[in-house]
């Protein structure tokens, strides 16, 4: 019932409803579970309720973060890949 | 892909620095169970690590006197709207796929919402939500029934049987024989409870937990954070899925779930009764509870016989160690809630595991 494909809120009801896209298609969604929702923000959708906002700035720093996995074995480093957080000047 | 090397790379030099211990990861959510085996997340781990799945689908932990009830409701006429993995459970007696074959009103519904349509379409008609699952399902089922109150629906209540994740974990800590080394957290019940609620079987119980989302990189990047604590000789909550998961949750879901629902015994499937375990409807929203107003209760029903999801979902028994797996029990023809839902052990594991799987 899951789905961990975050969507983009497009349009926010009054009646507590809105319209999320993703790749174009759109879908209905409730936001009874949202405070404050606001067009643009990028929700996790579970049985067509808005659950949680996707943090923008955390899904940067995951990117990045298995960006340098790849790299480093790319670069055959052979050794110990680190995959603790990157310090915070990093992200 | 070198992401998913790099990762495996990673847990195989782990799993080395263990020196021989085996370890036991459970996997609680029944997402990170689905993705594990169509990933074949299994087989790029070391021998010494193995994974095992927890009570975390909630089909599967809902005891067959629940689909009794319904069935009980189907067949007097009363509109059942369900998510569609319940519709092959098996009761006592019969599923919702076989009462509806026999001309009972039941439709499957992917959103909560989708109720109210179906209520309004047929207002001379009572329907009833099925109103099970954990905290993620708890949520938009709670936003429901307030839905219902403020367009003051009249012909849609609910029965209720969801379910709180952290009380199963207590269960299971406390099981002398159960021997898991750490917790591969679920991904959108802790958006919900945040990762906090985790704390106490880190701190007290000496249990690693890790949060994780189910893409598969994320499902290894947790088992190699799971790993990392069991070598360092730690065990703490580490939230590697902090990109939705907050450490307090989502608190509009919270404070929604706390206004409709109160915490209550509840039964589960291979678990047993379970303090606090259930979510009911709070006194003020009676008047939506299936049970009373229909005059339905659900009682302890029948177990499949033969069928040992309970064990399954105790972390007990392997789907494959069930005499019947493959043999009478198989999606077409699932003995048991594990071989019905797709989140379920026995379903992930005759799907994807193949013939190397099973054992003769
Ligand atoms: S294989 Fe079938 S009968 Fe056996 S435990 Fe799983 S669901 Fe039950």
């Amino acid at each position: 019932m899951c789905l961990a494909v975050p969507m983009t809120l497009v349009a926010v009801d009054a009646d507590g409803g809105g319209t999320v896209e993703l790749d174009g298609v759109r879908r209905s969604v409730r936001l009874d579970l949202l405070d404050e929702p606001r067009v643009g923000d990028v929700v996790i959708v579970h049985a067509g309720y808005a659950i949680e906002r996707l943090d923008p700035e955390e899904a940067r720093a995951r990117r990045e973060l298995f960006a340098r996995l790849a790299a480093a074995y790319e670069a055959g480093v052979g050794g110990p890949v680190a995959l603790a957080a990157p310090p915070p000047e990093e992200r | 892909m070198s992401v998913a090397r790099a990762l495996a790379g990673r847990i195989a030099e782990l799993a080395r620095a263990l020196d021989g211990r085996a370890v036991r990861l459970m996997e609680v959510c029944g997402s990170h169970t689905m993705a594990i085996a169509r990933h074949g997340i299994r087989d790029m781990l070391p021998g010494n690590v193995r994974l095992l799945s927890g009570p975390g689908c909630p089909v599967c932990v809902t005891e067959p006197g629940y689909v009794d009830a319904a069935l009980a409701l189907a067949r007097r006429g009363v509109g059942i709207a369900t998510f569609g993995d319940m519709l092959r459970v098996p009761g006592s007696d019969g599923s919702l796929a076989s009462a509806r074959a026999e001309g009972a009103v039941v439709r499957a519904v992917y959103s909560p919402a989708r109720a109210l349509e179906l209520a309004a379409a047929e207002p001379d008609r009572p329907w009833v939500m099925l109103a099970v699952g954990f905290e993620t399902t708890a949520a938009p089922l709670a936003a429901l029934a307030l839905e219902i109150r403020r367009r003051g629906v009249g012909n849609l209540a609910l029965l209720c049987a969801p379910k709180r994740v952290p009380p199963a974990l207590d269960a299971l800590v406390a099981d002398p024989e159960l021997a898991v080394d750490g917790f591969l957290c679920p991904a959108h019940v802790s958006a919900i409870i945040g990762a906090r609620a985790y704390e106490p079987y880190a701190r007290d119980h000496g249990r690693p937990c890790v949060v994780a989302s189910f893409e598969p990189l994320d499902v290894l990047h947790g088992l190699a954070g799971l790993l990392e604590q069991i070598v360092a000789g730690e065990a703490r909550v580490d939230n590697r899925y902090a990109r939705v998961v907050r450490p307090e949750g989502n608190p509009a879901a919270r404070r929604v779930m706390a206004e409709v629902f109160e915490a209550a015994d509840a039964r589960w499937r291979g678990l047993g009764t379970l303090p606090r375990s259930g979510l009911r409807l709070r006194e003020s929203f009676a008047d939506l509870d299936a049970e009373r107003v229909h005059g339905v209760a659900v009682q302890p029903g029948r177990e499949p016989p033969g069928c040992r999801c309970g064990e399954v979902l105790a972390g007990r028994t392997e789907p494959e160690d069930c005499p019947l797996f493959d043999r009478t029990c198989t999606p077409a023809h699932p003995v048991g809630p594990c071989m019905v839902s797709s989140e379920g052990s026995c379903a992930a594991a005759w799907k994807y595991r193949g013939s190397q799987g099973r054992k003769s």
